[in-house]
């Protein structure tokens, strides 16, 4: 009778398990935007999109978008973590103490923080190189102006931000020397009024291709507007202006989403702070347009370059906007400087905001 | 384009959508109804305007509907607070509130879509005057209007029958009641015509200012329309001196910027905010000044008894 | 046809009691038809989003968090609304409050100590109150509308805590991202219940002070003085009570609810500071106030039916892929009903023919 029991129970036990492993395995994603912005949360979506296609019905992948930052982050973060999910990306900075404290609370729930530093035993942190493809538009820039300046639209003065800056002048200076930037700071990732403004302002200041860390379209309009040149930011920008988009840094995630549910999936899941640039296809550029022949002929040779690792953007000598010197020739700046970036190399015309 | 009149020409861009609203909203509180509405009726003009113009492919039948969403909110904005006599703070918070949702839903699927701008219109002869020739005679149909409206406006209320009504109804509802003047159907009116302008602000935004939808793109140009009206007096022409005033604090904190003057940004995008501050204690310091301009029943509701 | 209203003799007790049911049924309907309209099944929908988050202890939970600062900012303004000041820039007070209290905590982070958090709570109402009299100042100084200066000051308190958070209060452990140190454990408001979930002493903190004001505003002579300057600043006068002073009173006593719910909010459940502490909580609590018709204890139960449409935004996004705009639209609506019901309480609606009206009209 007893065994008879057991053996009910055990075959209990194990059809729910298969049930379970039939059913589908939920990644869940968290939003901090709108996911049809076009820029940022859209290239997350897309993201998504690729990660759901790849995986067909193996997987379900719900998401939260125009998630606050803050207390109703953690709240959205815990619903999924409740619901069932088991890999949960977050993917905005602020959500990375939500995620941390949610995470201790579910040790069994895996989590992946976008552009963060923290880790944990079920949380990794993964973010892009993007300052690689600041450099190889920095090097468009410096061949295409004629003015020897161009405008940069500024969000916040994060590390990110500031590694986007300087890499890009970095490009610009190695094929123009005499290269100045000048940075206008709107205080949003996204609010295309003042992208607009900021945008026309730098153009009235002389600056003849506009580059953006923002994620609306309305600067590359603008430029299109004027007759000038520019480049997109976190989705191909192409559509907002045909004759005027250069090439874009291209957010493709997909490719890591799928890499990390695989992991998920076989059971090779282990925290870790990816960093992935060119070479792992989480960074993409869109296609070189609108320029000659020979200057589309250096881009892709740097891209190659940079991809294979021949050439990192932040190789001395640089000098420091101060004048101080910061690497010696030859000398490659290590990921902890570059991660908690906070000064200007020399040749930016604007104060760091501090 | 000479440095000063692409500057000037960046401003006039940034100050007419607070001009329309603004003027829009003067006439809606001169005859003493307060719709703290604006920036709901502006962002549903600005989604209207452009989900409109993409599927009819017409900018002006886009502006248009803008015009008539603009109007729509306002008609039920005047429907509670005139027919019904709720609060007008809240009934003008609660339809805020529900434009900035309801655009969102409408413009879903529109988001990030670049749009067709609105072309300029070139006024021969005038245009090719030096410096204020293009400014002034080589924009689009919007900036006209806006143009206009504030001399029209001026002209309705201090020279014409209707308009003397209207301001004897702000200053004193009951009176003007008494002395068998329309009330209600006024003051619908007058909000109607607050929501076109508003619904007109709007569709600038997504066809003129940046051709494109994205969520809550009148960020926040309502509230300062609202602050614009109390900043002129309710005076219709220092409400156009006001919207340009603003225009180029927010236009020249960016150029300060540009040349690489090392203030905090956040200095400087408080600067307008600050400055409208002072600017209504300055204005409001003078109570001779103030008495003589405000509508005496400024958001008090009117019942007629009869 | 035209509506007319007639002026009730005495307030309808029935309609004050049956208002807030009707609007809330109302609400329902038309969710339920704009569902419809949508393609989802309005059944579920509207299960997802009134009914589900109540289903949960550990949402229960979430629910007094989100509740809690919406409850304590609305009953502030509550008392400053009777009293016929417009005080709209609670938010700003909100961020102020916010600031003020974590003085302690950012500048002496080292300090363990009993008292941290008492000094935190007592600074942050500081904060909050002395930030809303300066539009209280401005209005009874040089009779400066005070609806446009605390709306105003909302954007500078808020670039002033950006620029603070990502400037001399940065962490400088922080990697130079944009945010403070966190908090020490004595500088945190504590869990009631940690066992279920996390909401924290901030509740508590709302239930005070509704029950506080509701005894003011009907038991104190305080409470009389709001009602009788807000309704009319000439009675007031002859009853010896003073417009100015009064001014003062409901600004501060708004703006101290507001700081108090700032800091709960960063010491409760964010723990440190960040550029952006609030979505919006001053702005929906104007709408909380009205919904619960400037009563504290109709307040309190409105501030919950709000924070369960956030949260109900949310269970109905991932269950039936609802958009998020939702939310808003429902919080919208509501206030409309709620407006527009409430007349009932005090006018009788008259539909009139056409003819009949033009004869008894208004004129017209």
């Amino acid at each position: 009778m007893k065994n008879a029991l057991l053996t009910l129970t055990a075959a209990a036990v194990l059809s729910l398990a298969a049930g379970a492993a039939q059913a589908a395995t939920k990644i869940c994603f968290v939003y901090v935007g709108s996911k049809t912005d076009g820029g940022w949360t859209q290239a997350h979506d897309i993201g998504r999109q690729e990660l759901q296609n790849h995986f067909g019905d193996k997987i379900e992948t719900p998401y939260l978008e125009n998630v606050a930052e803050g207390p109703d982050a953690e709240r959205a973060i815990e619903r999924f973590a409740r619901s069932g999910c088991e890999l949960v990306f977050t993917t905005s900075f602020g959500f990375m103490d939500p995620t941390l404290k949610v995470a201790k609370k579910f040790p069994k729930v895996k989590f992946e923080h976008a552009t963060g530093y923290k880790t944990a035993e079920n949380v990794t942190s993964y973010n892009s190189r993007f300052y690689q493809g600041r450099y190889i538009q920095g090097q468009i820039a410096g061949k295409m102006s004629e003015a020897g300046v161009a405008g940069y639209i500024a969000s916040f003065p994060i590390p990110e931000v500031v590694q986007g800056i300087n890499a890009f002048l970095l490009g610009a200076q190695s094929v123009n020397p005499d290269f100045e930037i000048k940075v206008v700071w709107v205080n949003s990732w996204f609010d295309a009024g003042k992208e607009a403004d900021a945008a026309k302002a730098l153009i009235d200041q002389g600056v003849d291709i506009l580059t953006q860390h923002t994620d609306s379209t309305a600067p590359i309009q603008v430029a299109a507007e004027r007759g000038i040149k520019a480049f997109g930011q976190a989705s191909d920008m192409i559509d907002a202006g045909p004759e005027t988009q250069l090439t874009a840094i291209v957010d493709t995630w997909g490719a890591y989403y799928i890499k990390r549910t695989e992991a998920l999936m076989d059971g090779t899941w282990k925290t870790q702070s990816t960093w992935d640039g060119l070479a792992d296809g989480i960074l993409q550029m869109a296609p070189y347009t609108n320029m000659p022949d020979d200057v589309k002929q250096m881009a892709m040779e740097t891209e190659a370059k940079v991809a294979k690792g021949e050439l990192h953007p932040f190789t001395g000598p640089i000098t420091k906007q101060d004048g101080t010197e910061w690497l010696k020739a030859n000398e490659v700046a290590d990921d902890g400087t570059l991660l908690g970036m906070n000064f200007y190399v020399a040749g930016v015309d604007d104060q760091l905001p501090q | 384009m000479e440095l000063t009149e692409a500057i000037l020409f960046t401003i006039t861009t940034a100050a007419t959508p607070l001009l329309l609203a603004a003027i829009g909203e003067l006439v809606v509180e001169r005859s003493g109804v307060l719709n703290l509405g604006v920036e709901g009726m502006i962002v549903m003009g600005a989604v209207v305007a452009f989900v409109a113009t993409e599927l009819s492919g017409s900018v002006y039948l886009g502006a248009f509907s803008g015009v008539l969403a603009g109007c729509a909110l306002a008609l039920l904005f005047a429907f509670m607070t005139l027919t019904l006599v709720t609060n007008q703070v809240a009934t003008g918070l609660a339809l805020t509130i529900l434009g900035l949702g309801v655009s969102g839903m409408i413009g879903e699927n529109f988001v990030g879509q670049p749009g067709i701008k609105m072309d300029t219109i070139t006024i021969p002869v005038l245009s090719s005057i030096p410096l204020i020739g293009k400014l002034l005679f080589d924009q689009d149909l919007i900036f006209y209007i806006s143009i206009f409206s504030v001399f029209g406006v001026s002209w309705f209320l201090f020279r014409t029958r209707a308009g003397l009504k209207l301001r004897a109804i702000g200053d004193s509802h009951g009176s003007a009641h008494a002395l068998g003047i329309t009330v209600i159907r006024t003051r619908y009116l007058a909000v109607l015509f607050g929501g076109a302008c508003a619904g007109l602000a709007g569709a600038q935004l997504s066809l003129v200012y940046t051709p494109q939808w994205v969520e809550n793109m009148s960020a926040g140009r309502g509230w300062i329309a609202l602050a614009l009206v109390v900043f002129a007096s309710w005076r219709p022409l220092r409400v156009l001196a006001g919207a340009y005033l603003f225009g180029a604090v927010t236009i020249g904190q960016l150029h300060a910027q540009a040349l690489g003057f090392g203030i905090p940004s956040q200095f400087l995008s408080a600067l307008p905010y600050l400055a409208t501050i002072v600017v209504l204690v300055i204005i409001s310091r003078n109570k001779r000044l103030t008495l003589m301009n405000t509508p005496a029943s400024l958001g008090q509701s009117f019942v007629p008894d009869r | 046809m035209r509506i007319e209203l007639e002026r009730r003799p005495a307030h309808s007790a029935l309609f004050s009691a049956l208002s807030p049911f009707i609007a809330l049924g109302l609400t329902v309907i038309a969710g339920a038809i704009i569902f419809t309209i949508m393609g989802k099944n309005p059944v579920a929908a509207l299960y997802s989003f009134f009914i589900e988050p109540l289903t949960e202890v550990w949402s229960l939970h979430e629910l007094a968090i989100k509740a809690a600062p919406l409850i304590l900012i609305a009953v502030g303004l509550s008392v400053c609304f009777r009293s016929n000041n417009w005080n709209i820039g609670a938010e700003g007070q909100f961020v102020i409050g916010a600031i003020s209290g974590s003085i302690i905590p950012i500048v002496f982070y080292e300090w363990h100590s009993v008292l941290v958090l008492p000094l935190m709570i007592v600074m942050g109402m500081a904060g909050g109150a002395l930030y809303a009299a300066i539009p209280a100042l401005l209005k009874t100084r040089f009779n400066t509308n005070e609806i446009l200066s605390s709306l105003m000051l909302v954007y500078v308190a808020q670039l002033f805590l950006d620029w603070l958070v990502r400037g001399p209060w940065r962490n400088p452990e922080g990697f130079n991202f944009p945010e403070t140190r966190d908090f020490n454990a004595s500088a945190i408001l504590p869990e009631i219940l940690p066992a279920s979930g996390r909401a924290n002493f901030g509740f508590v903190f709302a239930i005070i002070a509704t029950l506080l004001t509701w005894f003011m505003m009907r038991h104190m002579l305080k409470g009389f003085e709001v009602s009788v300057l807000g309704q009319s600043a000439r009675a007031g006068r002859f009853a010896g009570f003073s417009a100015n002073r009064m001014v003062f009173f409901a600004f501060l006593f708004s703006g101290a609810l507001a700081g108090l719910a700032g800091i709960s909010e960063v010491s409760g459940a964010i723990n440190e500071l960040q550029p952006v502490i609030s979505p919006g909580y001053g702005f929906t609590a104007i709408i909380v106030a009205f919904l619960g018709r400037l009563n504290p204890l109709g307040i309190f139960a409105a501030g919950l039916i709000l924070a369960l449409t956030y949260l109900g935004g949310e269970a109905a996004q991932i269950s039936i892929g609802l958009p998020d705009k939702i939310a808003r639209v429902f919080q919208g609506m509501l206030l409309f009903f709620v407006l527009a019901c409430d007349t009932l309480i005090h006018y009788r609606v008259r539909i009139k023919s056409a003819v009949h009206a033009n004869a008894a009209g208004e004129g017209a």
